[in-house]
């Protein structure tokens, strides 16, 4: 099938000299959630800002929908929807109005039952004639994200919805991004919580430096990258790690009460029983062990570390 | 052509200045209600007739062009300046609009709101004196080209701007002079002729003569002249606009 938005060889170069994307390439498919992971600075914004058309590429090409995004701005455009990373708003517009000037700023005839729907999922009907500065953050954002979605888009960006949000409004968002997945739109979000990413996307991008890193279903990505951690309680605390477990490679907590066992869960040996039986003979006690799957964020920090 | 767009633009603009309905509006017609007590009134009285018009009417055509001249640019920079500066443009940016449907927007309203300033001073000052337009569609004409040309001039401000002293400064120091030495409250032949050269340099000249002429068919130069200049102006706008487009000056990085 053929990508919704296909991204090649992108490169941006500030006019103060700086270099925010490196040849970046990607194709992202429709309906799905890519999340873009990336620490402050890592050109996240920038690249979205390209495809929506707010900043000129200097090298490379942007197709969406098959149509290049400079050539045929008018078909890309009205089949995006972007919720801006700040809270740039109207202060003395009324909420109401917000969305039918975005809805209209994107071509679509006037539709009231559908701005009165959109209100309503994002819990803002009873602020619909109230002004902008008189609503809260978490509001505001909604706000943002209502008039990105005021004219129907197919394809939505969402540029770090929940920097600064509650937790009732993320769990809301995501509830909301799911939604939206369900009818058939496409979700790219950036993001510097790994959580969020893990939580909610079917694929992740890493960019950093500007570079995109790697690309990788989440599922995969876990599996290829995840190691697994047995972690074992033991009775009695130990000064340290016998002489009979040390090739087993064991961390020993402070207290002096774990053993933790980082191994690879891809491999067909794992050595687990035989971890058991060693520590068995070597006269310890075990009160209780678990194991636990590194989370991205541990991917992703031995993935920047890696490159440094 | 995104016909939607500039419906929302435009109507989003004339929303603001109902909303500021006192400041829009009444405000100009206050000053220029003082203009006419001050120099109508107070001044008028001691001045015979200029080119055979009572003092009192003649000033009206200058009166007018002053307000055209600083209500268009004053709400077409603004109109623009303000979402670069909150930062609310990324949605114009980012939306399906061509820069032509963005000025039909911003400017059409800027226009429309000093052509509706225009009117409403003219009807002020028929309260003061008697007033009779010789060339009513004339008088249209050059309200219409000169609301126009000045919020486009206002827009091109607005963009360049990028705080707001800038944004005030060339109002203050360019177009506030050039309209007040410009013949709005005098006849340029009752200035030395040295200072009758001089003042041949200043466009707004060409403007309030032949504005007035529509009125009481006296002029400082030929209408010809005037209009000629008006448009001159106006090609010179859309040729700044038309490179600020292509370039994506100021809105594009
Ligand atoms: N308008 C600009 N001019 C110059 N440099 C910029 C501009 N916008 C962003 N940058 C720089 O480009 C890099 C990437 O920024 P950005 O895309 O905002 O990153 P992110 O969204 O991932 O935090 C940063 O180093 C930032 O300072
Ligand atoms: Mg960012």
């Amino acid at each position: 099938m053929q990508p919704i938005v296909s991204i090649v060889n992108l490169s941006k170069t500030y006019a103060d000299g700086h270099q925010a994307l490196k040849d970046v390439s990607l194709e992202i498919a429709e309906g799905e959630i890519l999340a873009l992971l990336g620490p402050n600075g890592a050109g996240k914004t920038t690249l979205i800002s390209i495809i929506c058309g707010i900043v000129n590429a200097s090298e490379g090409a942007v197709t969406v929908d098959g149509h290049d995004i400079v050539r045929d701005y008018r078909h890309t455009r009205a089949l995006i929807g972007l919720v801006p990373q700040e809270l740039t708003l109207g202060h003395f517009d009324k909420v109401w109005n917000t969305l039918c000037f975005s809805r209209g700023l994107f071509g679509r005839a006037p539709d009231p039952a559908y701005v009165e729907r959109l209100l309503k999922d994002l819990s803002l009907w009873s602020k619909k004639d109230t002004e902008i500065m008189a609503l809260s953050g978490g509001m505001k954002r909604r706000v943002l994200i209502g008039k990105a979605l005021a004219h129907e888009p197919k394809v939505l960006f969402l540029d770090e919805p929940t920097a600064g949000v509650d937790v009732e409004l993320r769990k809301d968002m995501w509830a909301l991004v799911r939604e939206l997945r369900e009818s058939g739109v496409t979700i790219i979000l950036t993001t510097h919580y790994i959580e969020e990413a893990e939580e909610i996307a079917d694929r992740v991008g890493i960019i950093d430096g500007g570079k995109l890193i790697l690309v990788e279903d989440k599922q995969e990505l876990m599996q290829k990258l995840g190691r697994k951690a047995m972690i074992v309680e033991l009775e009695e605390p130990l000064s340290g790690v016998p002489d009979t477990l040390a090739h087993w490679g064991l961390e020993l907590s402070g207290d002096g009460c774990r053993l933790t066992y980082t191994y690879d869960p891809r491999s067909t040996r794992t050595g687990i029983p035989g971890l058991l039986q060693a520590i068995g003979e070597a006269g310890l006690v075990v009160k209780d062990f678990k194991t636990t799957q590194s989370s991205l964020e541990e991917i992703f920090v031995s993935l920047v570390k890696g490159r440094a | 052509m995104n016909v939607q767009a500039v419906k929302v633009i435009y109507k989003y603009e004339m929303l603001r200045a109902w909303e500021t309905l006192l400041q829009s509006f009444a405000s100009p017609v206050i000053s220029t209600a003082l203009y006419f007590v001050v120099f109508g009134s107070a001044i008028g009285e001691r001045i015979e007739q200029i080119d055979g018009v009572a003092y009192g009417a003649f000033i009206v055509p200058g009166l007018m062009m002053l307000a055209l001249l600083t209500q268009s640019i004053a709400n077409a920079s603004f109109g623009i300046f303000f979402p670069k500066f909150t930062g609310t443009i990324y949605e114009v940016m980012s939306a399906p609009v061509s820069f032509l449907e963005i000025l039909l927007g911003y400017v059409g309203a800027a226009a429309t709101k000093s052509l509706i300033i225009g009117l409403i001073i003219l009807a002020t000052a028929g309260f003061f004196v008697p007033l009779e337009i010789a060339h009513p569609l004339w008088m249209a004409a050059f309200l219409l080209l000169t609301c126009v040309s000045f919020s486009l001039f206002g827009f091109i401000i607005g963009l360049w701007a990028d705080d707001f002293e800038k944004l005030q400064l060339i109002p203050l120091l360019v177009i506030t002079p050039l309209v007040f030495l410009g013949g709005s409250f005098y006849s340029v032949s009752m200035l030395p002729p040295v200072w009758q050269t001089v003042t041949l340099f200043n466009p707004v000249v060409y403007l309030i003569s032949g504005f007035r002429w529509s009125f009481f068919e006296v002029s400082d130069v030929s209408v010809a002249v005037s209009l000629a200049m008006v448009l001159a102006f106006l090609a010179l706008c859309l040729l700044v606009v038309g490179w600020m487009f292509r370039t994506g000056y100021r809105l594009r990085q």
